[in-house]
């Protein structure tokens, strides 16, 4: 026996794929206004490849290269902050925006709020600093470590850049070896190097 | 550890949306969702890690089309949270989803072999859990599918619309 009924039943109709974009962003709209999430999330895409945006109610909280796979991130970020994350919303609005001025050369500085929840302790300290360095310029990790206020703390200023929740918006890429050369960076090299080219060509 | 949420709507959000559509018809579905995915969302760091997801949803949209159902004969007019995504569908009949006849026959059934059909059907869950949302047995849920889709294949596919849509 034919059965077009069942199967008419379970197929999804194109139509439904249209609705259901416009159900999920009321429901990213409602959830954000009532406070239900616990983070939201876009991906942007950028010169140095698609970059995971995720922010709290208190502001960003994440960025994320593709090299750290986004997927592993966002189950990250759920174990850490909360499960309750969705795609989608305009909180990262203004985060996306300057990124990309960032980008095109025409923003020095990021006037976004962030949520640094995810670093603690030293590695915290290292970030604050960070952030000090001004646009277009590079410091040693012994330097960023005196600064942090523990000058023998290299090679922790090394891990706390590697774990660094927010690469860009906190410009690590400007720590680099006192002999000049690179050191590390969480989005690959190239993208460390890209930056400080993008940076210097300002 | 819990998957993000975005995960449980991208895999579930379309099955959901036919159920509530199955039980309710596609003017009140959409509300049925939105209601379904908020109070999810709300429990999910709750949920275990091993819970049926699909089974849950069923569980909490079967709950919240009644709610909604419950509202619609106490107001007229059904209570609008996304009206900005609604179609007027009188004015515009070339909006009308494309399978306004088979939830017509749908809401023709009797509530529980509706019910029934959705969840079984619809949504693919086995009859024992079936019958653990919609009481009884699940004996009585599979008799109550089998009526439905009999009774659908009689009243609906007759009509020339198949061919339509395979």
């Amino acid at each position: 026996m034919s059965d077009k009924t069942i199967q008419l039943l379970t197929q999804s109709a194109d139509a439904d794929d249209e609705r259901l974009v416009a159900l999920h962003a009321a429901l990213v709209r409602r959830a954000t206004s009532e406070t239900v999430v616990d983070a939201t999330y876009r991906i942007v895409d950028s010169p140095v490849g698609r970059l995971l945006l995720a922010a709290t109610d208190s502001g960003v909280v994440r960025v994320a290269y593709e090299v750290e796979d986004h997927d592993r991130v966002l189950d990250a970020l759920g174990a850490s902050i909360g499960s309750r994350i969705l795609r989608g919303g305009d909180r990262l609005d203004d985060a996306a925006r300057e990124l990309e001025a960032y980008f095109g050369g025409r923003r020095h500085d990021f006037d976004v709020r962030l949520d640094l929840r995810l670093a603690h302790g030293f590695r915290l300290a290292v970030l604050r600093h960070l952030g000090e360095i001004p646009y277009g310029s590079t410091e040693s990790y012994g330097q960023v470590a005196v600064a942090a206020g523990s000058p023998r703390a290299v090679r922790a200023v090394g891990s706390a850049c590697a774990t660094n929740p927010l690469p860009i918006l906190v410009p690590c890429h400007r720590v680099v070896r006192s002999d000049g050369t690179l050191g590390g960076y969480l989005g690959g090299l190239p993208a460390k190097e890209r930056l400080l080219e993008l940076e210097r060509a300002a | 550890m819990k998957r993000p949420f975005e995960q449980a709507v991208t895999e579930h959000g379309a099955v959901v949306l036919r159920v509530c559509r199955a039980v309710l018809g596609p003017v009140d579905a959409d509300d049925a969702w939105s209601e379904t995915f908020l109070s999810a969302l709300r429990a999910w760091p709750d949920l275990p890690d091993d819970a049926n997801v699909r089974a849950w949803l069923v569980t909490i949209a079967h709950r919240k089309a009644l709610d909604v159902a419950r509202a619609g004969t106490r107001h007229a007019v059904p209570v609008a949270t996304v009206p900005d995504t609604r179609a007027p569908r009188g004015d515009h009949p070339e909006e009308a989803l494309p399978d306004d006849d088979l939830w017509s026959a749908l809401a023709a059934l009797p509530h529980k072999q509706r019910q029934c059909v959705a969840y079984h059907h619809v949504a693919g869950l086995p009859h024992a859990e079936v019958a653990r949302i919609v009481g009884g047995t699940p004996l009585a849920a599979r008799r109550a599918a089998a009526d439905g889709i009999a009774r659908l294949r009689s009243t609906y596919a007759p009509h020339g619309r198949v061919s339509t849509h395979v």
